[in-house]
């Protein structure tokens, strides 16, 4: 069936079997093979994209057809061009990542969760990430990034939000 | 790992769905969260035919609160349950179910009639649904119908849903007066099935003596499993260590778990009853009572 949807501000129209899992619709559909496949099965949390610029979910279990009309953020959407990200930059800074397997899922998982609570606790982070497996870091340098990414943010915030000196 | 082929049909009311589950009968499976039965099908577990998509259905996410029940529609996520306020002191086993079921992420698009309806050995909701006596109401081209849980939770991956019909809501009683309710479970890691988990709510008559209590294990037999014994020793009597602990030892005899990489079953036997015994001692302190 045919199906429109959004990714990372780019309209495509494809025709899709109903079983085509959302994932693998990004990567061989689209060519986006920034959200990667682990476990294939919702437990380790690399293929995380972001839906309707505020839900994570995991597309390799939700089907393409159910993505029609959606708007859809991968970790490819991040970056202003050559600009990084906030939360890329502080996963580069922090070194929250070894092999770099599970750093899409970890981005757009911590994106979600800085667009509803822009100033996570240490154990907030711990708790938003604990569906995305890392088996390199021990998560540590990646909590710090989620941490650094959060402080940047709120600065930038505050000083767009600053009165102009007159 | 891909499902089988299937036709996919989406349903843009509850009366759209249900008249596709009468043109497909057994075929077909109904797709709300999608949590456990894409995973499911991606494991050939299940080959459903025909899948009804009901997330396009505009108003089935509620989440009610108000005559003495909670209701939550077939599309009410577990994220949602999560974000509103106030719930963990109106509805603590409610609250306390919707912030481990599974992970995270999961909980973005997982449902709790949907768990329900799955009916995994292992699920959150089933357990907390008969501790709480829930009610599920099923759809069907013949008419609405309302389940008791006990009813409702038939087998292991099986419920009192028939071919044609579809769960549209869950009705959780709401705690009045002194009335409360707490969750345990242990897991190996976040998301990973139950070890073993026990769900209690119970409710205070004037005298300090329970009114009514509902006691329940998962993870310990075919479905989630209703301790009887242990709710016939509490209801009536004032809350007393001595008591409470042979509520436990109940809920441990009773439990019929398997063995597997999450443990053995005297190990299991013996967390069913541990669990029990802690969620008792947490609706205890919630209800603000102390067991001498």
């Amino acid at each position: 069936m045919t199906i429109t949807v959004t990714v990372n501000g780019t309209k495509y129209v494809r025709d899709v079997e109903p079983r085509t899992l959302l994932a693998y619709f990004l990567r061989e559909s689209l060519g986006l093979t920034g959200t990667h496949i682990g476990c294939d099965s919702s437990s380790c949390g690399v293929c995380v994209v972001v839906i309707d610029g505020d839900r994570a979910v995991k597309s390799c279990t939700m089907f393409a057809v159910q993505a029609d009309g959606r708007e859809i953020m991968t970790v490819e959407g991040l970056a202003a061009g050559a600009a990084l990200h906030p939360l890329q930059q502080a996963f580069w800074d922090q070194h929250g990542l070894q092999c770099g397997y599970c750093t899409p899922g970890m981005l757009m998982t911590s994106y979600a969760l800085l667009g509803k609570n822009p100033d996570p606790s240490e154990a907030e982070i711990r708790e938003g990430l604990s569906g995305n497996l890392c088996r390199c870091t021990g998560y540590q340098n990646i909590v710090k990034a989620v941490q650094q990414a959060a402080a940047t943010i709120g600065a930038e915030a505050a000083a767009l939000a600053e009165p102009v000196a007159s | 790992m891909f499902p089988a082929a299937f036709d996919y049909h989406r349903a843009g009311s509850v009366d759209e769905a249900v008249a596709l589950l009468k043109q497909y009968g057994g075929d077909a499976r109904i797709l709300a969260g999608g949590q456990s039965l894409i995973p499911a099908m991606r494991y050939r577990l299940a080959r459903p035919a025909v899948l009804i998509d009901i997330n396009p259905v505009a108003d089935l996410g509620y989440i009610r609160e108000g005559d003495g029940v909670l209701v939550l529609g077939a599309l009410a996520r577990d994220a949602a349950l999560e974000r509103v306020p106030g719930l963990h002191d109106r509805h603590p086993l409610i609250a306390e179910v919707s912030a481990v079921v599974a992970d995270p992420v999961v909980r973005q698009m997982g449902t709790v009639v949907g768990s329900l309806c799955h009916n995994d050995p292992a699920g959150d909701w089933a357990v907390a649904a008969l501790a709480s006596r829930a009610q599920v109401v099923v759809r069907g081209a013949a008419g609405t119908r309302v389940v008791a849980i006990d009813d409702f939770l038939v087998d292991s991956f099986t419920t009192a849903v028939a071919d044609g019909e579809m769960a549209l809501e869950a009705r959780f009683p709401a705690p009045s007066g002194r009335t409360a309710g707490c969750y345990q479970k242990i897991e190996r890691k976040v998301g990973d099935f139950a070890t073993a988990s026990a769900a209690v709510w119970a409710s205070l008559a004037a005298d300090g003596t329970f009114a009514e209590v509902g006691i329940a294990v998962g993870a310990a037999g075919p479905t989630a499993k209703r301790i009887t014994a242990a709710e016939a020793l509490l209801r009536g009597k004032k809350p007393t260590r001595d008591l409470l602990r042979a509520a436990a030892d109940e809920a441990a005899k009773a439990a019929d778990p398997s063995a597997d990489g999450r443990g053995s079953v005297a190990y299991k036997k013996a967390m069913a009853g541990v669990l029990v015994g802690r969620a008792l001692d947490g609706t205890c302190k919630r209800l603000g009572i102390e067991a001498l």
